[in-house]
């Protein structure tokens, strides 16, 4: 027995998640967005430490909607995980619960952003921070949306018959991008409104 | 590191996922399994195979040459504006034309050329280097180029118009916000550096997937090539630089077109916040633009020093320790904005530091021309060259890290000097040369050793006398950037010289271009491995068949083609048996740092859904800039149609097609 032939072994086909290509290339995809994320959080307080005007305009603003939205954020990703399990036990059901209940939470989390949006007292052009804020929650709420189109792909393929156990790659990969649109948020929420409650 | 397999546990196969094991043989050139293999990978002829083919040599070809086209159009720039300053109160350009000339020069030579031309390189060599059958995203791949060559289109579609971007290519604020530069000239350098962004960033992730997933089984991470190491550690800092550029060009564009505030200090914003952004991506850009460059030199330089490159680790880590330094040295393009003077000494510290790594390098490779039996064929001039004008132009960067003298010499052409020693010594010299070294690899056919030596020394004359002489000219206070000076300021002599030396330079450069037009045709051919070279892609037949390895190579050392010949390298790789795979268009995928084969992963076909993808884009960001909502909204939806037919899954009972697609 030579060398090579001791090559002669089962290998998965494609792959799941770690051993797939697919999910590292959505890995890192999620680096360089989240290396763009903190670039638009070093403009914030670069700004903010650089203000001699009021800062926040008119106030931090307020924690009641937000505080709300982060619970609903971080459930989602609870319910996106849960129907990750359900596939991986084979489960196509539980996945699209899961898939269903991560969906319905993401469009009411960006119902209340636009709520939020709506009532702000100032607009994208009124100032240095209004320009942030708006740039900065904007930039979430389009990954926000991004995400949930990629949920309805999944949840449709998913209906299709399209998954099934050990077949399963594209709801991993899909499902990892909304955790990060997830932790995005605790990020922004951290920065836009806890951080200028600090001072 | 153990790499053999069978110390490796034992996979248990099951959970639902399907399994197989690999045939492993030997493939006879003319054998059935060689037709099988050809039948599954080959590029349809015609033009539906021209525009759907993701074969990772057809799609490093172009960027090679798409690239190259943007060098000469860069170049002419250059020559006009030699003319424009070859004699004093010239005027030959007015100063609107020549300010467009000199951004379009530099957004064309750094962003359309130095970068995509080694992403050619890369492309084409990376999975022959690594012993796989093609990037770890095929289709991913031939997205980056065609988002490449529209942005390159975008970015001078409003040169005919004579409204180019004209704030140079560092464009600061307020110079490029709208009050002082109101027409389309600077939303089209923003739109289309965005949208170039794309492309950079999409092939960064291909590169860093492939590295870590597609080397064929034992090639441990410390048996990759040099090169390899160079665009990797590029790769993942483009993925963490690109975004603030591509960012502080959205914010820019906003503030031009929304009226925002991110740089108008009327309204809190702060022009400094653009200069921040733009050189945390841009220091860390140039190294991204020379690393893989190094990384040519290193792995092709040893081949005619007929030794393996003293230091590869050493090497390796310097390339990747010059990475992480260069993120922390932005602030020395900032050196005369006021900041603080603690600031300064921070960042004029850690960028005298740099100059450790990078001469770890140096001493590499001079250590090994030092050791080695050299033998100086065409490529050998220009790494060595290199070697050289790296050293002066490392030399006139360390003197601008001291914060004094910078504040002598910052926008003066004592620094043009120093970035242009840098740029082509480190790109373009190791570029010429990797051309010289891989043209056989590429085409089958070696290029003429008398017109190269004239090229080599044509180009290399040329550009000293052309660049050396701008220290001088910055000595002597000349300002970069004016578009004439008046006679009686000492400054005629050095710009004539440069003048001279610049035309000398593209005569060098036409020579090259001719040598390889005559190449490609009447060349002689060059055989599998005409410089006796020691890694991988040397092994298979010049040109590479569409399926790079016929059976999958097992690599037992970092010198395959070496061992047991030349000293210093042990290992029993195999090149001519292994795992066959020929039954499907797949490769082989492996564990990150040991490479231990852990999937087959299947390969996608020839597909027009890259290039549709591309042409979404591009009409999304031509709406953007002619104020479309329609035709934005247009393109973006087509986009959302073409990611999700790119992205459709296959059905789980669906067995493997032959020739297969996804």
């Amino acid at each position: 027995m030579n060398d090579a032939a001791l090559y002669a072994r089962p290998l998965p086909v494609r792959g799941t998640r770690w051993a797939s290509t697919a999910w590292w290339g959505m890995a890192f995809l999620i680096l360089t967005e989240g290396s763009l994320f903190a670039y638009l959080f070093f403009s914030y307080f670069y700004l903010a430490s650089q203000s001699t005007g009021p800062w926040p305009t008119g106030g931090p603003p307020d924690l009641l909607y937000a505080s709300i939205n982060t619970l609903l954020l971080l459930s989602s990703s609870a319910a996106a995980w849960w129907g990750e399990r359900g596939i991986e036990r084979g489960s196509a059901r539980r996945l699209s619960v899961g898939l269903v209940l991560t969906i319905l939470l993401g469009v009411v989390f960006m119902t209340i952003q636009g709520h939020e949006w709506a009532n702000r007292p100032y607009a994208f052009s009124t100032n240095s921070y209004s320009s942030l804020y708006f740039v900065i929650t904007g930039f979430h709420g389009a990954h926000v949306v991004v995400g949930l189109l990629m949920l309805c792909a999944l949840l449709g393929w998913n209906l299709m018959g399209r998954f099934q156990r050990g077949w399963h790659l594209p709801v991993s990969v899909g499902i990892v991008y909304w955790h990060f649109v997830d932790l995005v948020w605790l990020a922004v929420y951290a920065a836009l409104y806890l951080s200028p409650r600090l001072s | 590191m153990n790499t053999r397999p069978d110390v490796v546990p034992a996979v248990v196969p099951g959970s639902g996922a399907r399994w197989r094991t690999p045939e492993i043989g030997r493939v006879a050139p003319g054998s059935a399994e060689a037709a099988a293999l050809e039948e599954i990978w080959k590029t349809k002829p015609g033009l539906f195979g021209w525009f759907s083919s993701v074969d990772h040599k057809e799609i490093g070809k172009r960027y090679l040459v798409t690239a190259f086209l943007f060098l000469l159009i860069g170049g002419i720039e250059a020559l006009v504006m030699r003319v424009q300053l070859a004699r004093p109160n010239q005027a030959l350009l007015t100063p609107e034309q020549y300010n467009q000339l000199f951004t379009m020069h530099g957004v064309t030579m750094i962003f359309l050329y130095a970068l995509p031309v080694l992403s050619g390189f890369s492309n084409f060599l990376w999975p022959l280097l690594l012993g796989s059958r093609d990037m770890a995203f095929p289709k991913l791949n031939a997205l980056s180029y065609w988002v490449f060559l529209f942005a390159g289109v975008f970015l001078y579609a409003s040169f005919p118009l004579g409204q180019a971007p004209d704030a140079g290519w560092f464009n600061y604020v307020p110079m490029a916000s709208l009050t002082y530069d109101p027409g389309p000239n600077i939303d089209v350098y923003a739109l289309g550096m965005i949208f170039l962004g794309l492309s950079t960033t999409v092939g960064s992730i291909n590169f860093v997937v492939s590295l870590f997933r597609t080397r064929a089984p034992g090639m441990s991470i410390n048996r990759v090539p040099v090169l390899v190491w160079g665009t990797l550690t590029a790769s993942v800092g483009n993925l963490l630089a690109v975004p603030a550029v591509s960012l502080a060009f959205l914010m820019l564009w906003f503030d031009r077109q929304f009226d925002t505030h991110f740089f108008d200090f009327t309204q809190g914003g702060k022009p400094l916040l653009w200069q921040h952004l733009f050189w945390m991506f841009g220091h860390p850009w140039v190294y991204a633009i020379v690393l893989p460059a190094m990384g040519i030199v290193s792995d092709a330089l040893p081949t005619f020093c007929r030794r393996p490159l003293v230091g590869y680790t050493a090497v390796a880590l310097s390339t990747i320790s010059t990475m992480i330094l260069g993120f922390g040295v932005w602030v020395h393009h900032m050196f005369a904005t006021g900041l603080p003077p603690l600031s300064l000494s921070f960042f004029g510290s850690a960028s005298f530091v740099i100059a450790i790594p990078s001469a770890v390098a140096v001493f590499a490779w001079i250590a090994t021309i030092w050791y080695g039996k050299p033998v100086f064929k065409t490529p050998f001039l220009f790494f060595a060259g290199f070697v050289f004008l790296f050293v002066v132009g490392g030399v006139s960067g360390f003197m601008t890290a001291a914060v004094p003298l910078d504040w002598q010499l910052t926008d003066t052409y004592f620094v043009v000097a120093h970035l242009h020693y840098v740029l082509l010594g480190i790109n373009v010299f190791p570029v010429v040369g990797g051309i010289y070294y891989w043209f056989p690899k590429f085409t089958g056919r070696m290029l003429s050793e008398r017109l190269g030596r004239w090229a080599f020394w044509t180009m290399f004359i040329g550009f000293n006398v052309g660049f050396f002489p701008m220290h001088i000219s910055g000595l002597l206070g000349m300002p970069r950037r004016v578009y004439t000076y008046p006679p009686d300021v000492g400054w005629n002599t050095v710009n004539m010289v440069t003048s001279v030396g610049s035309f000398v330079f593209a005569i060098g450069v036409l020579v090259f271009v001719l040598d390889v037009l005559r190449g490609l045709r009447r060349g002689p051919p060059a055989g599998a491995n005409p410089w006796d070279a020691a890694t991988l892609e040397w092994s298979v037949p010049s040109p590479p068949p569409a399926y790079n390895f016929a059976v999958i190579p097992i690599i037992a050392s970092r010198h395959p083609l070496w061992e047991g010949r030349i000293e210093g390298v042990e290992g029993r790789s195999c090149v001519h048996e292994g795992p066959l795979l020929h039954r499907g268009r797949e490769t082989i995928g492996s564990t990150m740092l040991d490479a231990i084969p852990n999937v087959v992963l299947v390969m996608p076909g020839d597909s027009l859904t890259p290039l549709f993808t591309a042409l979404t884009l591009a009409l999304a960001f031509v709406g953007l800039l002619i104020h479309s909502v329609l035709v934005a909204a247009l393109g973006t939806i087509a986009l959302g149609v073409a990611l999700a037919a790119w992205l459709w899954p296959s059905a789980p009972d669906a067995p493997v097609p032959e020739g297969a697609h996804e």
